[in-house]
């Protein structure tokens, strides 16, 4: 029988989610024993493959291309973690949205650079107006707070899920942990 | 069909830290007439941190990185500790360069072992659905197990200190906000030796296979540029402190000992129509001949010495490897591995120095300048935050120029060279494409921090005819 499969993604974040993910140390190797990492920034898979069992999404939905993405990964995912405060409440990343786009744009391209002021638009995604939390694109199953979630939390939601069991949450972890 | 200009784009880059895509545009002959790479995310922390207390930049910038968010505490810090006007407590330094100094290990030790090492270990034509760190774990157990337990020890580090491993809060303004323990000193110490055996061990192995890369070397990022970085004021390694030297492809020093604190003088910010980061050139040589690369290989490039026993036998090997200043991106790794050795050896210097347990670690002051710099050698090369403030302490304005924004068009350039030496005609070969990201994974660039966004880079090829049809299309087999 094959392997249960394990994705990760990365939306807008800061990658600290994955680096906690990466801090169970050498609990990895007991989790590619029980798993198959088939989609994620560790590996080299291009393209989200079809019939994943668990996905842990990192970051806010902030871009074009986030979009697409999450909504491409739902459709493939069994079940949906938010992992982290950006993926919850949508967290730092929000904190442009009362400035809005082009005032952050200004900022970076116009006033704090010196040759070619403007702000690029090929070939780049366009940003949404805000950034906003995964789940108001997309069902999500299970929400974890935390910036980041320590290893401990990511290690014991990822167990209990393969075990068949509701991971309990209430004393692992909560945002800004 | 007529002869066609195609355009290759590789989308997503794998095994790097952010989001980004790669376009190599060929000629009718299928011969590469230009490559660039794309970094395609972007988050405004310059304006979002408008109207926020000071005192939270720390912290909030750190969500800059979860790889080097201490680089971004640090950077922080500094500035903040110029708008105070203080000057921090000697054990407060000294404490920061210990909790840098760890992550430069961990971020050193990810780029490494969990990036870069399947395509050393495995070869870069290797499957692909090997090409990570289970295929390394398969390959050369004791290889990915160092990997593993390197990272983890300076992580280790940075939780003791810090209290948690990613985004500990404990750098603030004017200092840090806890002394160092004896009983925390004595189980760091006691750590050192295991992390130096590991990067001994990894130094050797790396040695005994570069050998097999002399084509990689060759084609890798391979050119003159100027390097860019800290020293301190006896010419010597520096990650936190000290001023900016520049020298030129033959180590000439070109500039030494520039302030920081006018970074904007000699470092400019060109906008790349087609990207969100920016490249930086050096401006009494402007654009694009200001050129110039920073992080491990330019710190190593450029620094006099080390300044600790073993690195700077080590620094003697790596200055053998050319006659002039190393020039190949792919020794980017050696230098890494090198910069790891430096930083377990002083950080034995640190945790022995008497001083470090002090319990005055923090100055107080209220704001007493209205605008102030902070800079630091992050993992990638070197950091600068830049912060004005108004009378109540909130934050009016900032500027942050990242590591990885320096390296920039040095990473343009080799991708356009690894692109030109192995992509001829409309064929796509399988191992080019992974060469193409290889050398983009030397630079071990982290595109959250460059752009202050974060994400995966994916990789995706398309032949696209002169008319923009799509004649050929390659994702990565998974």
């Amino acid at each position: 029988m094959s392997k249960p499969k394990l994705a990760t993604i990365w939306l807008d974040g800061c990658s600290g989610c994955h680096m906690s993910f990466l801090d169970i140390d050498e609990r990895l190797i007991q989790l590619g024993e029980k798993v198959d990492l088939v989609y994620s920034p560790l590996v080299d898979a291009k393209v989200f493959p079809e019939g994943v069992d668990i996905t842990l999404v990192e970051g806010a939905v902030s871009s074009e291309e986030d979009l697409h993405k999450i909504r491409a990964v739902r459709k493939k995912t069994k079940i949906l973690i938010s992992l982290g405060d950006c993926a919850v409440t949508a967290n730092v990343p929000s904190m442009r949205n009362p400035f809005g786009v082009k005032a952050i744009m200004t900022r970076a391209y116009v006033e704090n650079a010196t040759l070619d002021l403007r702000p690029p638009t090929e070939v780049v995604p366009k940003l949404l107006p805000q950034a906003r939390p995964v789940h108001e694109f997309v069902p999500v199953d299970i929400y974890v707070p935390g910036c980041p979630p320590s290893a401990d939390t990511i290690f014991y939601v990822v167990t209990e899920l393969l075990e068949g069991r509701q991971p309990d949450l209430s004393d692992h972890s909560r945002f800004g942990a | 069909m007529d002869k066609a200009r195609r355009k290759i784009i590789i989308d997503p880059v794998t095994r790097i830290e952010g989001h980004s895509k790669i376009t190599i545009q060929l000629n009718e002959d299928g011969l590469v007439e230009d490559a660039t790479f794309h970094v395609t995310q972007f988050r405004g922390f310059e304006k979002m941190c408008e109207g926020r207390p000071f005192t939270e930049m720390p912290s909030l910038m750190a969500r800059i990185c979860g790889i080097c968010p201490v680089a971004h505490l640090i950077a922080s810090a500094k500035a903040c500790d110029a708008l105070l006007a203080v000057r921090i407590p000697p054990t407060a330094e000294k404490l920061r360069r210990l909790i840098n100094l760890s992550q430069i290990v961990q971020s050193h030790a990810l780029s490494f072992f969990y990036l870069s090492s399947p395509d050393l270990v495995l070869g870069m034509d290797a499957n692909p659905a090997k090409t990570n760190l289970f295929g390394v774990l398969a390959e050369n157990q004791q290889l990915a197990a160092d990997g593993i337990n390197l990272r983890k020890f300076g992580q280790q580090i940075i939780e003791r200190l810090g209290g948690k491993r990613i985004h500990p809060a404990w750098v603030v303004p004017g200092g840090v906000s806890e002394p160092l323990s004896e009983s925390d000193r004595d189980a760091i110490l006691s750590s050192l030796p295991g992390a130096f055996a590991i990067i001994k061990r990894t130094l050797d192995w790396f040695k005994g296979i570069i050998g097999k890369y002399g084509e990689e070397i060759a084609m890798f990022g391979n050119f003159p540029s100027l390097f860019l970085g800290l020293t301190n004021r006896n010419g010597g390694l520096d990650f936190y402190d000290g001023g900016i030297r520049v020298v030129d492809s033959s180590r000439n020093v070109i500039a030494n000992g520039l302030d920081p604190n006018k970074y904007f003088e000699y470092i400019g910010e060109k906008v790349d129509p087609a990207s969100y980061l920016k490249s930086t050139y050096y401006v009494p040589i402007g654009y694009p001949s200001g050129i110039y690369r920073v992080g491990p290989l330019a710190r190593l490039n450029l620094a006099d010495r080390c300044g600790t026993e073993w690195a700077d036998r080590e620094l003697i090997n790596f200055r053998g490897l050319e006659r002039t200043a190393v020039l190949s991106s792919f020794h980017f790794h050696y230098a890494r591995l090198i910069e790891i050795l430096y930083a377990v050896e002083r950080m034995e210097q640190l945790l022995t120095d008497r001083e470090i347990l002090s319990k005055h670690v923090r100055s107080f002051a209220r704001p007493n300048s209205e605008e102030g710099i902070g800079v630091a050698e992050a993992p990638r090369g070197i950091l600068i935050h830049h912060y004005k403030i108004d009378d109540n302490g909130l934050m009016r304005w900032a500027n942050l120029v990242i590591a990885t924004g320096h390296n920039s068009m040095a990473m343009n350039r080799s991708v356009l060279q690894v692109a030109k030496h192995f992509v001829h005609g409309a064929k796509i070969p399988a191992g080019m494409l992974n060469r193409v990201e290889a050398v983009i994974r030397a630079y071990d660039p982290c595109l959250s921090c460059s752009t202050h966004a974060v994400g995966q880079m994916p990789l995706h090829v398309q032949l696209l005819s002169s008319t923009g049809e799509v004649v050929d299309e390659v994702s990565r087999p998974d």
